[in-house]
């Protein structure tokens, strides 16, 4: 029987052993590997710093080489390679004789000769034990550095955030990440991760780490100094080729074991696979060509064939460092090659684009993304596919600015694509899962083909294909809202409507399961307030936090209270009102963007004893807390400006007060100019009406926020009867038929036919249904009644506004400063 | 503070947290003990009653008493309102995986009125 020998049991040694076993190999297989562990997932190493759970990262057990009859030894360290004799020696001096030997040893993290790197609390960022070490000592700490500001720098940077230390990254290059973004994405980085509270140097040579025996802090070259109690070197990586010289393997200059495209050393009984292995003077820091070389290496073993040969990698790569989207792939810099740049910058969003297309404008030949990469995966299928690009490339990342979005979809992609570069599986290989097997979730797809089971970076596109197709095979795609209601938000609708039902629990009772949760029970009490818009406070504990206290939760467990002032206009009265409470109840206070004022840093315990005073000067809730109408933002309009057409200020007060507390899937804005110059800026709202010679235009679906969008025409020059007829029937149809949390601009994006198709609902009422939304809509309108109102007159309800229910006092931690002649929250 | 996770065996004083219509339905409430501030939950959905630390390990805050009731599968959970990460009823720990565990203590219900258990660790 031949004897397969395996060096290093990491991530590359295991998928070996898995490819060596599918392919149902006949050789004995021995794995000797040095950790105490089996093999496990260095990629999302990172995660056991929030748990401590190697058993989440382990990627085989013991049980599964035992099962396969593969000898698994850990805790055992090769230390001598016997070429003449085929056999190994370990450092416990065990021998184990080999027909074939692997070395997949892997790499360590390159520490820089330093002075002083030998001192206590420098670490590595390499292994488990790496990272409890680290635990360990963070816990004593207050600041940590980490020496290196590439992938894996910023990663063990977010690693140190997470233990709560001050936590700063040095790096000797002018900008971050240098070998995968250029200036000004580095810059945008920079300023990301600064805002994220980390500290970033630049420019910086390490000169020496100071402190007697402990460090205590870092000397660069140009003499500034850095105090840090802990520092975590991630300056790059030195391949495992120890075993290489003594034993006459030819080793490459940079390091690692050099082999040809069949994976052999110089002796041809012995490969080299993974970070150990130098390919062309090549090595690659990454796990998926790592998988690539064991399937080289399993395929001569098993099927005795050279036919599948390594030809070096693409070295692409998407990663999320801190909630931030960092992307390159292709040629990021195209530095020697002839190209056209394009790219966007957007610094307040922080989003910055780049790819690079080809002189004759037919190819993508790489690129950045920052802040945003969720069009990494087609951006990088269409290079390595060189696709034809659309007639305006800046549409494939400017998304957002016209109605074009990412011009290509997963359509556009041949079979041959491939869509998981870990583990080489292509979109045909997908689409025959769903198509030939019946696959129809992801699960399954990561079952059948091990798609998005490596680094997990492709899971957006194999999701996006896995939808296509299915959409294409007929099928409807359930949303199902959560685990206790095989249901979307839509059937939830129907189902409520048509039985009738009035109560979160009746609901569940009938078509749930469980007991609920965070996500389905304020779903489903928006459904109930958008369809009965009964009183929110009788079922208090399914809402939202800032329903259930009619207020908006802040820091420091603190409350907002927002008074409405329909349309901005405001008695002088009024305005001393507000004045007065909030000056003895000590409430910081500012106007709103929508023309309104904030009271902000009640105490639970005063909320009800502010609305009485409120209600008592006149005032309403103002909704603020709820996924309901907030504002109709006004300008002054024909009473004052001398361009206004008609009464805008008039309107908005008619038409905020017609929509007041209204429930929908998210929160609602209007707005009402006088003319077009728009000082309401009401394309910039939910719904916006602008005075025109002949009457009014309404437009809908605009948004400011996160995404902006203007709001498109719906109807132009019509009159007011008409402008708050459409309204109806577009809100109304909107509650009816959008998901949870979706607001008006892209449920119109998403609707099929979009505006064209909404205007043949609403304004030619194509289905028959304008009446019915419009009456459905008078209910609600009908079963308005102040919240805040309700809640202070119902002693029942004012004894939930109690932070103790054994005590009258305020919560004793909530803490504050003072600022500006304000109260403030302390910072968390 | 001074109380410690405890077990009904190891449990010293049972703190009288008042009575049952305190306690909002398949919601929560807090009270104040020797300087400790307890969450104590009504999950009538289960019939069952449970109390925990009021602090919220991630921000902080003295607030999980106003937390959204729930399941997960079957362990019973309390999402924080401040970013709904969840924390089971049971053990305390929080499901999320990403934050620490929270106090978790025992609770009986003796005519119509709710006791906690505590452990005073001098
Ligand atoms: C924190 C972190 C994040 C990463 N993130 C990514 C990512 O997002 N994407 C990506 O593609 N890659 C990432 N990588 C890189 C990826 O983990 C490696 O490319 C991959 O693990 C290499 O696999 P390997 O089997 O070649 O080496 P390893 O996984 O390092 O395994 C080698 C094993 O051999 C053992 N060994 C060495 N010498 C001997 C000996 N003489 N005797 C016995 N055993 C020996 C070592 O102890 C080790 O267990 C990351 C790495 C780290 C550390
Ligand atoms: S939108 Fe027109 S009417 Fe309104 S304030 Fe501006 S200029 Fe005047
Ligand atoms: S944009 Fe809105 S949510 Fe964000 S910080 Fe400002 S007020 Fe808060
Ligand atoms: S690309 Fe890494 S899992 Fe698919």
């Amino acid at each position: 029987m031949t004897k397969i020998v395996i060096v290093g049991n990491g991530m590359v040694s295991y998928k070996l052993c898995e490819k060596l076993v599918e392919k149902n190999t006949t050789a004995s297989i021995t794995v000797i590997g040095e950790e105490p562990r089996p093999a496990y997932d260095r990629v999302h190493l990172s995660a056991y710093f929030e748990d401590a759970n190697a058993d989440k990262l382990s990627m085989a057990s013991r049980d599964w080489y035992e099962g396969n009859g593969i000898d698994l030894i850990t805790s055992e360290k090769v230390s001598k390679i016997n070429r003449e004799k085929k056999e190994i020696t370990t450092h416990n001096n065990n021998t184990f004789a080999y027909d074939y030997l692997v070395l997949a040893t892997g790499s360590a993290a390159f520490v820089p000769p330093i002075k002083g790197v030998d001192k206590k609390g420098v670490f590595v960022y390499r292994t488990i034990e790496d990272l409890e070490m680290m635990m360990a000592y963070g816990k004593k700490a207050s600041s940590a550095a980490v020496l290196g500001g590439g992938l894996l720098g910023l990663e063990a940077a977010k690693a140190a955030l997470d233990m709560n230390l001050k936590t700063s990254v040095v790096e000797f290059a002018p900008r971050l990440m240098p070998r995968q973004i250029d200036e000004e994405g580095g810059n945008l980085l920079k300023q990301k991760m600064e805002d994220l509270g980390i500290e970033i140097l630049l420019n910086k040579a390490t000169s020496q780490i100071t402190g007697e025996g402990t460090m205590t802090g870092m000397e660069f070259s140009d003499d500034t100094k850095l105090d840090v109690d802990m520092l975590i070197i991630s300056a790059g990586i030195r391949p495992r080729d120890e075993l290489g010289k003594e034993a006459g393997l030819e080793v490459a200059e940079r390091g690692g074991f050099v082999v040809n495209s069949l994976m052999q050393t110089n002796d041809p009984s012995i490969f080299a696979v993974g970070e150990c292995a130098s390919h062309n003077n090549m090595i690659y820091g990454l796990v998926a060509p790592g998988y690539d070389m064991a399937e080289v290496v399993a395929e001569q073993l098993v099927h005795n064939t050279d036919e599948y040969q390594f030809d070096g990698f693409d070295m692409s790569t998407k990663l999320k460092l801190i909630g931030v989207d960092v992307a390159s792939f292709g040629d990021p810099f195209c530095d020697n090659t002839p190209h056209s740049p394009i790219s966007i910058s957007d610094t307040q969003a922080g989003i910055y684009k780049r790819i690079n297309v080809s002189e004759d404008g037919k190819t993508l030949l790489g690129g950045i993304l920052i802040g945003d990469a969720e069009d990494y995966n087609m951006l990088h299928q269409m290079c390595v596919n060189e696709m034809a690009l659309p007639p305006h490339p800046v549409d494939l990342i400017a998304k957002g600015s016209g109605d074009s979005g990412a011009a290509i979809g997963v359509d556009a992609l041949p079979d041959t694509a491939q869509v998981c570069s870990c583990e080489n599986v292509s979109k045909g290989d997908v689409c025959c899962a769903i198509k030939d097997d019946g696959v129809t979730d992801i699960n399954g797809i990561k079952k059948a083909t091990k798609a998005g089971t490596g680094c997990g970076g492709c899971l957006p596109m194999v999701n996006n294909i896995l939808e296509d197709t299915l959409k294409k095979m007929g099928a409807t795609i359930r949303k199902e809202i959560c685990e206790h209601f095989p249901y979307s938000r839509q059937e939830l609708f129907d189902l409520i409507k048509v039985n009738e039902i009035k109560t979160y629990k009746e609901l569940l009772n009938k078509y749930g399961q469980g007991s609920g949760c965070e996500t389905c029970k304020p779903a489903v009490a928006s459904l109930l307030a958008s369809i009965w818009n009964d009183l929110i406070l009788k079922e208090a504990t399914i809402q939202d936090t800032n329903d259930r206290f009619l207020a908006n939760i802040q820091k420091g467990g603190s409350y907002s209270v927002v008074p409405r002032i329909a349309g901005g206009e405001i008695t002088p009265d009024k305005l001393i009102a507000i004045g007065e409470v909030a000056k003895e109840f000590d409430l910081y206070t500012k106007i709103t963007g929508g023309q309104r004022i904030d009271l902000f840093g009640a105490t639970l315990n005063d909320l009800p004893l502010i609305w009485e005073k409120l209600i008592e000067a006149g005032f309403e809730s103002g909704h603020a807390y709820g996924k309901s109408l907030r504002t109709v933002k006004s300008c002054v309009g024909s009473t004052w400006c001398r361009f206004g057409l008609h009464d805008s200020v008039g309107f908005a007060i008619e038409i905020e007060n017609r929509y007041k507390g209204l429930r929908s899937p998210h929160k609602l804005k209007g707005g009402v100019s006088g003319c077009i110059r728009e000082c309401a800026e009401a394309r910039g709202k939910d719904f916006g009406v602008i005075a025109t010679e002949k009457g009014w235009n309404l437009y809908v679906g605009g948004n400011g926020g996160a995404n902006p969008k203007h709001a498109i025409l719906l109807a132009g020059d019509i009159t007011k009867e008409e402008v708050v007829k459409y309204i109806d029937r577009f809100l109304m149809f909107y509650i009816k038929t959008a998901e949870p949390l979706q607001r008006t601009a892209p449920w119109l994006e998403k609707l099929e036919g979009g505006i064209d198709y909404l205007k043949q609902v609403v304004v030619e009422d194509s289905l028959g249904i304008g009446e019915q939304l419009e009456s459905d809509m008078e209910v609600l309108i009908a079963n308005y009644s102040c919240e805040w109102k309700e809640a202070i007159n119902n002693p029942k309800i004012r004894k939930r506004f109690a932070h103790f229910s054994n005590s009258d006092q305020d919560d004793p931690t909530q803490k504050f400063k003072r600022e500006r002649d304000q109260r403030f929250p302390v910072a968390w | 503070m001074i109380f410690e996770t405890n077990t009904i065996e190891e449990v010293k004083v049972w703190v009288n947290a008042g009575p049952t219509s305190d306690f909002p339905e398949d919601g929560g409430s807090s009270i104040f003990y020797e300087g400790e501030q307890i969450a104590i939950f009504n999950f009538s959905h289960l019939n069952k009653w449970f109390a925990t630390q009021n602090l919220c390990p991630h921000k902080k805050q003295m607030i999980l008493s106003r937390g959204m009731l729930g399941t997960e599968g079957d362990t019973p959970k309390v999402a924080c309102p401040y970013h709904k990460k969840t924390f089971s009823l049971e053990t305390g720990e929080n499901l999320n995986g990403c934050e620490d565990s929270i106090k978790t203590f025992p609770i009986k219900i003796e005519n119509d009125t709710v006791f906690v258990g505590l452990y005073e660790k001098k």
